[in-house]
């Protein structure tokens, strides 16, 4: 786990693509969310959509190649999280998952991550290639 | 070796009751385990009745939610009930956002869960 000279507060990991290595890296902001003294509903609120980020990582960016990695980081202050996820697959278009709230895909057992992403953080970013989400919850 | 069971079942009155032991639903292969039973459960039932309580759980995944839908439409198609019982606020604004709230019955008490599937 490395901090950035040009933002200290900023930490980046490169985790290997398997499920196991995720709780390093929710620890760790957690952790630091504890020391800042968020809410349990921050708290909640960060622990899902990462968790969502980083299993979208796996299971739609590497579609479940273990030997990709992925690039974590993240900043945490008093006013706000920060979390960026990178991963190394061709991406994907978000606007092409079917709304998952709408009546005739409740029924749908899939595609509910972004969306929880969404609703849980207070800004969500993804590039064009759609392998890179920077997410953002304010206090 | 037998692996640990993820779930506590009890039965009372042809009511099968549910307990997570994981505090956490987040991890691909316990909720895979979790599904796995919930749908053994359901196979050894005629018409299953069955209430999840959610009293220990603290977080949920969209992974969970899908289990959960699967598990739904299992006992569904067996003309059964499904009831989600005892969703403490974060975990009850998650069904909400993702308006699975219309989707599944939810029941604030274990009580009024087992007088709907009853």
């Amino acid at each position: 786990m490395c901090s950035s000279a040009d933002q200290p507060n900023k930490h980046q990991v490169t985790i290997p693509g398997v499920r196991g290595s995720f709780d390093e890296v929710q620890e760790a902001v957690l952790g630091l969310m504890h020391k800042f003294e968020y809410s349990d509903h921050d708290l909640f609120s960060v622990r899902v959509a990462l968790e969502e980020a980083l299993a979208n990582a796996l299971l739609h960016g590497h579609q479940g190649e273990t030997t990709d990695e992925i690039d974590v980081s993240w900043v945490v202050t008093h006013q706000f999280v920060q979390i960026e996820v990178v991963d190394q697959g061709r991406g994907y278009d978000p606007d092409a998952i079917p709304d998952p709230t709408a009546t005739e895909n409740l029924t749908i057992p899939s595609g509910r991550g972004l969306a929880m992403i969404r609703a849980f953080m207070t800004e969500v970013q993804i590039n064009d290639r759609g392998n890179h989400v920077t997410m953002v919850r304010r206090r | 070796m037998a692996e640990t069971s993820l779930l506590q079942i009890f039965e009372r009155d042809g009511i099968t009751n549910v307990e997570f032991v994981e505090s956490n639903i987040l991890d691909e292969i316990c909720i895979r385990r979790i599904g796995d039973e919930l749908s053994s459960v359901i196979e050894r039932k005629g018409c299953p009745k069955v209430v999840l309580n959610f009293q220990n759980v603290n977080a949920l995944s969209s992974s969970a939610l899908g289990m959960l839908i699967t598990v739904n439409t299992k006992i569904g198609d067996k003309k059964g009930k499904l009831v989600l019982a005892s969703l403490d606020g974060p975990i009850r604004d998650v069904f909400r956002i993702t308006k699975l709230d219309k989707a599944f019955t939810i029941c604030d008490s274990l009580a009024d869960a087992f007088s709907f599937v009853r």
